[in-house]
């Protein structure tokens, strides 16, 4: 899922300085799941902007919405009332989102409530990490199900490097040396002659270096 | 000029502070009347949008009181407060209102003379912050 982080409430409060009447409007998505950007935070940080405005001494308006995807115009089309009556727009879900709610409502100011930080697992509740950076050809095949792109540091394909030690990553003892966790695997699964396999310079034009990517499927468009 | 009075929501799980007011009740302790209880089924059913909810419909404190570490009847729903509790404390931190209008206790529902010294520590500490910052503003305003 797609894992994003709520703003600064400073920040917020900064972006939201100039209006009166605002609609926050949180995603069903990804990030209600990663206790971010769903209805419960919409309400949450609904309670705290009032809080602080009132603190301020200069009310404002909070509607409040959450949506099942931003990320999709049927969804994000049914805000269309509420949206009409707001000064702004604050939108918690991820970059995706934020910017559909904007090509939706053209003279509308859609503001982000959040930070979107990456591809990733729930690995506890309340802990989040990366597993996947979108790079547009997959190789965990080759990688006993690991992805050396979004877990390790240097991105290398042929690893570990010289900092790996006792199974951490040089940047950090609490980050695993994907390499290590790749060689464990693939010598739990009898499988360590893949890594004679070497990996030739990675094609990185899939992973968004040749421009903004789009997947079109002529079977599916109308 | 009248003394501030504070105003002072404390939720109370049902097995430990709960019954620890009612003791104390019971006992014919006096304590602060600025304590308006609300009963929960256990801490853990509070949630961050409910201290948000008292603080921003004018409470000036927020009081959490939950069984002993250990002693939940839902294992853990303390512990869950516990964090939820911190968290408020940290948000409200950032936008100017005092970290202490929001604290946790820990009791057990034998404990009524507890209760009533939980109930004037509250009162007492909250006098001294002094009115919600959100009443303050509109001072004639009875919000709760």
């Amino acid at each position: 899922m797609i894992i994003a982080e709520m703003k600064p409430i400073e920040e917020i409060l900064d972006m939201i300085r100039s209006y009166q009447r605002i609609l926050i409007v949180g995603c069903k998505g990804c990030v209600a799941v990663c206790s971010t950007g769903g209805p419960k935070e919409v309400s949450v940080l609904g309670s705290l902007l009032r809080i602080a405005r009132k603190k301020e001494g200069r009310d404002i308006v909070i509607d409040e919405e959450s949506l099942d995807r931003q990320c999709e115009p049927e969804f994000v089309d049914l805000a269309g009332d509420k949206v009409a009556d707001a000064d702004a727009v604050l939108s918690l879900a991820c970059g995706a989102g934020v910017q559909m709610f904007a090509e939706r409502f053209q003279d509308k100011v859609v503001l982000p409530g959040c930070n979107t930080t990456f591809l990733g697992v729930t690995e506890e509740l309340g802990v989040w990490s990366e597993r996947c950076a979108g790079c547009g050809n997959c190789i965990l095949d080759k990688t006993a199900g690991l992805c050396p792109i979004a877990r390790c540091s240097k991105q290398l394909l042929n690893g570990p490097c010289g900092g790996s030690m006792n199974g951490k990553c040089e940047i950090s003892k609490d980050v695993d040396c994907v390499w290590q966790l790749i060689i464990d695997r693939l010598t739990r699964l009898n499988r360590l002659e893949m890594l004679e396999e070497i990996f030739p310079v990675k094609d990185w034009s899939p992973a968004g270096h040749g421009g903004p990517r789009k997947m079109v499927r002529e079977d599916l468009k109308t | 000029m009248k003394e501030f009075e504070p105003k002072i929501i404390a939720f109370c799980c049902q097995y430990c502070a709960y019954a620890a007011a009612d003791l104390a009740g019971s006992m014919r302790l006096k304590y602060a009347p600025n304590i308006r209880i609300v009963l929960v089924p256990c801490t853990g059913r509070i949630d961050v949008i409910h201290i948000l909810r008292a603080v921003e419909n004018g409470a000036d404190g927020v009081l959490v009181a939950g069984c002993l570490e250990g002693g939940c009847h839902f294992v853990e729903g303390n512990f869950k407060a516990k964090n939820r509790v911190r968290y408020v404390k940290n948000l409200l931190g950032r936008i100017g209102i005092e970290e202490e209008r929001v604290e946790m206790f820990n009791l057990s529902s034998a404990e009524g003379p507890r209760f009533a010294e939980i109930a004037n520590e509250m009162t007492e500490r909250i006098k001294t912050l002094g009115p919600s910052p959100l009443r303050r503003e509109n001072s004639t305003e009875e919000n709760i």
